[in-house]
């Protein structure tokens, strides 16, 4: 056995109101940069719909993932290693910018700039890419909330296999919200098709990173990546993609997106596994099988054998009891509601969906009927076949089994606890009838209706032996180059390039006890960060010093300078801060 | 002048393969200025070249990328990169055979010169029109496509400037000296080349060469001296180790300081 910790995130579909607060803080955060314009870490996709990029899904055209040979061995869908390097001067399976889309912006200064006159003034829109005026034909969510879903819906993967195709016509069409990142999966595609070896999983927490120093742009972790949650930063030349935003789960603080999910639906916490079983499941026959496949990669933290072995494995002590309180094994095993998103790309995602009950109940509830109703309910589960088909697509390669025990799961649990809010006898038939006891559902019910933040995450801090990496200027980063996020400018080479660049990675603590308390405090650190911001973690509150330049500063230089002079202001890091112009040194 | 004549001296007394004076005219004076072409200014090229390289790589190792521009358009790079590349790949593997392997060995091989002469003109002829062809492709593209154009750097467009004319220079060479003369340039450029590299100088071969040969040795030699401020340093990291590394890389987040050694007072307990 070889045991190992992966920290993973589960999200309750049923809860997404499809408002991209997430998609919007990520990239504030993370992608706001010349380069990373059209990318989008989170993102978040009606479905049915096509995705981001459009049509992403079809591995038969993108060859994303892995398969099964003829000998039944797994291998790269894209093909082998020398397969790979004989295609490396042209990625025949690598999507262009129109998959994406063209990012743009208006033309801001026509309208600000403009005299008084009859006619109102138009800001245009201007690709990002070549600077010429375009039209505006799609974008990373075009198709939002169904919009122009008559025209072009069909084109959604998932329904090739569906027979009786989904209708978009008004009465007859469900939807709900996918919010993707990337999935850091237990045998990630991406860093098996990277040929310099420069993706890695981390050995501690499983995160799946980019080492923006080892990477060449080879882009062929672009088509590897089933997901296409790999991005070609098309100034730095290099790969890049979600972070799970590192720096702050090793303080124990959640990822951006999750913290700012307005659903609150996004549960973050660890999982132990064999990271020996990892292939074999991964290598399982029948697609079907591979969920169940993948749940038996996992460990029961719980177990004492488990415990002595995360011990050898030196795991720390707090770790696993992290694991234990985990709310993603609670919902992927305990309760079991939890399921994996494309299991058949074989890549083992961690990032798992409670798949929704609502479009169910929406149209229960649109023929009259009681939508609280168990019995309503599940008679709408055994009818609705389409639905159910649909979301067997995405989550369990076409088996609707999981899904169907799922979704009784869950109207299970809305009509039992209906039951006791009315101040009714709770109906302990509903819970025996999916295989569940009235506390379990009580419990389940918590964990998903009223669950407090450290409930939903749970965390467990970095360790202190190696807390030089969370240290002030000294992470490492691998994204906080010049040129990487929060860096704007070149260097004598093109973007980019020049000697890394420290990023102030605040201390969070400070940030997580200013977060949790009453009154707008100036935090402490103030001598210590020299006045500068990061507004990683700026959460809003108060204005902190070095947010604004001081006045009378003089701002020397240009941004371009870009090389290693420009460092300090690393402050403005992980953020804005490239705004192209914002010239770092401003910020000092 | 001291260090020509002196090893053309040594060459005189020690080299058994001084068998070819019909090319090479002692009498020819050399002077200053060939000694200057012929020998300072190639090894200053090469001290260029490599300590250039070994500055960048140190100093960024965050710009050492292909800078890839497939996002931008790929109809036209899905044709003039792999053939410009294979092209090139064929020419360097010409180069070293032509230039690194002495005439005497591929002799004693039993390699006859009209063969040797077949093969350098189909292959090097294929290779380097397709290169040129590729190139042509890329050159167009860069120039056309908006896309591609504005994220075109200033040293892209010497890289290409030095790149093309070395490679349209030996093109010509090869079809004029091969086809229409008979100029054997393995009894010379490649005598003074192999001779850069074992301390043994002799510009006077050079200063007696075509004058294609000529200034396709000092275009060449430019290329290289620009090459490690280019785009051109990912030909130093073709990633021959896919090939055996296993799949799935696991590193530790100690591992992750990669270049940057732990502060001091920081460094990790052994
Ligand atoms: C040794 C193996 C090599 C590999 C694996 C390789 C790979 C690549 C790749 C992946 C690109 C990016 C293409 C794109 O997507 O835009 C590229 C571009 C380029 N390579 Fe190479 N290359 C190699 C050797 C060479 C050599 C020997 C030269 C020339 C001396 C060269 C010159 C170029 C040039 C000029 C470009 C830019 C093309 C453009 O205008 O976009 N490469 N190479
Ligand atoms: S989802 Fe993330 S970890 Fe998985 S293959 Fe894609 S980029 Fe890699
Ligand atoms: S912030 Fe939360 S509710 Fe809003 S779109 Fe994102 S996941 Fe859905």
């Amino acid at each position: 056995m070889r045991l190992m910790a992966q920290m993973a995130m589960v999200m309750n579909l049923d809860k997404c109101i499809g408002c991209h607060t997430c998609s919007v803080t990520c990239k504030q955060a993370w992608t706001n940069r010349t380069g990373t314009e059209y990318v989008w870490f989170n993102n978040v996709e009606t479905r049915p719909g096509q995705g981001y990029p459009r049509g992403y899904e079809d591995q038969e055209k993108w060859k994303g993932g892995w398969k099964l040979n003829r000998k039944g061995r797994l291998g790269l869908k894209g093909g082998g290693r020398l397969q790979s390097l004989g295609t490396i001067f042209f990625n025949p399976k690598m999507p262009a910018i129109g998959d994406y889309y063209e990012p743009w912006t208006y033309d801001y200064s026509t309208l600000t700039d403009a005299p008084a006159q009859q006619h109102t003034p138009v800001a245009r829109p201007k690709s990002l890419i070549t600077g010429k005026n375009i039209n505006i034909a799609w974008s990373a969510n075009w198709d939002d909330d169904l919009g122009g879903s008559i025209e072009h819906g069909h084109k959604d993967v998932m329904l090739k296999n569906i027979a009786d195709k989904v209708k978009f016509e008004f009465e007859q069409t469900f939807m709900f919200y996918l919010p993707r990142i990337c999935e850091h999966c237990l045998n990630p595609s991406c860093a098996a098709s990277c040929p310099s070896g420069a993706i890695y999983k981390r050995a501690e927490d499983g995160i799946v990173l980019v080492d923006q120093d080892r990477c060449r742009g080879w882009r062929k972790c672009v088509s590897g990546c089933p997901y296409k949650k790999i991005y070609f930063n098309h100034k730095t030349g290099k790969a890049e993609k979600c972070t799970f935003c590192f720096p702050r789960i090793e303080v124990g603080l959640p990822t951006v997106c999750a913290e700012t999910c307005v659903g609150r639906l996004r549960y973050i916490g660890l999982m132990l596994y064999d990271a020996d079983k990892v292939l074999e499941a991964a290598s399982t026959t029948d697609d079907h099988d591979l969920y169940e496949a993948q749940r038996s990669v996992f460990l029961d933290p719980n177990d004492p054998v488990v415990m002595r072995e995360a011990e050898a494995a030196g795991i720390p002590r707090d770790w696993v009891l992290a694991a234990q309180r985990s709310p993603i094994w609670a919902l992927i095993n305990t309760f079991k509601v939890a399921l994996p998103l494309h299991p058949e790309y074989r890549t083992m995602p961690m990032v798992w969906y409670i798949p929704p009950l609502s479009p169910v109940v929406d149209i229960v509830r649109d023929t009259g009927h009681d939508a609280e109703d168990g019995e309503n309910l599940f008679a709408a589960i055994e009818a609705l076949r389409i639905p159910i088909e649909y979301l067997a697509e995405l989550f369990t390669a076409g088996d609707v089994a999981p899904v169907d025990a799922v979704l009784r799961r869950l109207a299970a649990m809305r009509s039992y606890m209906r039951e006791i809010n009315m101040g009714r006898p709770a109906d302990e038939s509903l819970a025996e009838a999916v295989g569940m006891t009235g506390v379990e559902i009580q419990d389940m019910f918590r964990l998903l209706a009223i669950a407090k933040y450290d409930e939903r995450y749970v965390i467990p801090p970095a360790h202190a032996e190696q807390a030089h990496a969370l240290e002030e200027l000294a992470t490492e980063c691998s994204l906080d180059f010049d040129g990487g996020p929060g860096m704007g400018g070149s260097g004598p080479f093109g973007e980019g390039s020049g000697a890394p660049t420290p990023i102030a990675v605040e201390n969070f603590q400070m940030l997580r006890e200013r977060q949790t308390s009453d009154t707008v405090v100036e935090s402490e650190d103030r001598q210590y960060r020299q006045g500068r911001t990061n507004l990683l973690n700026w959460d809003g509150r108060g204005t902190p010093e070095g947010l604004f330049p001081q006045n009378g500063n003089k701002i020397p230089g240009q941004p371009g300078s870009g090389s290693a002079g420009s460092a300090g202001s690393a402050g403005s890091a992980g953020s804005a801060g490239s705004a192209q112009d914002d010239s770092p040194e401003e910020r000092q | 002048m001291t260090v020509t004549s002196l090893s053309v001296m040594s060459l005189t007394a020690t080299s058994p393969t001084l068998s070819y004076p019909a090319v090479y005219t002692p009498t020819t004076p050399v002077g200053g200025v060939d000694t200057f072409l012929w020998v300072i200014f190639p090894y200053i090229c090469l001290t260029v070249f490599v300590v250039g390289h070994l500055w960048r790589y140190r100093y960024d190792k965050f710009g050492w990328t292909t800078r890839s521009s497939q996002l931008y358009e790929s109809r036209m790079l899905r044709l003039g990169s792999p053939l410009f590349h294979f092209g090139i790949l064929f020419v360097l593997a010409g180069h070293v055979m032509g230039l690194g392997v002495p005439k005497s060995w591929t002799d004693f091989v039993g390699i006859s010169e009209g063969m040797y002469h077949f093969m350098a003109v189909s292959i090097g002829t294929v290779a380097g029109v397709c290169t040129v062809a590729g190139m042509a492709i890329l050159i167009y593209r860069r120039r056309t496509v908006g896309a591609v154009f504005s994220a075109t750097t200033r040293m892209d467009k010497t890289m290409y400037v030095f790149l093309g004319t070395v490679i349209v220079l030996g093109l010509v060479n090869t079809l004029v000296a091969n086809v229409f003369g008979e100029y054997d340039y393995r009894e010379s450029v490649s005598v003074w080349f192999r001779g850069i590299f074992r301390f043994s100088l002799k510009p006077e071969l050079m200063a007696a060469a075509p004058i294609g040969f000529k200034l396709h040795a000092l275009a060449a030699f430019s290329l290289l001296a620009l090459w490690p401020f280019t785009r051109l340093v990912h030909v130093f990291s073709a990633p021959l180790g896919y090939i055996t590394r296993p799949y799935i890389v696991y590193r530790s987040r100690d591992d992750q300081l990669g270049s940057r050694a732990p502060r001091r007072g920081w460094e990790k307990i052994k």
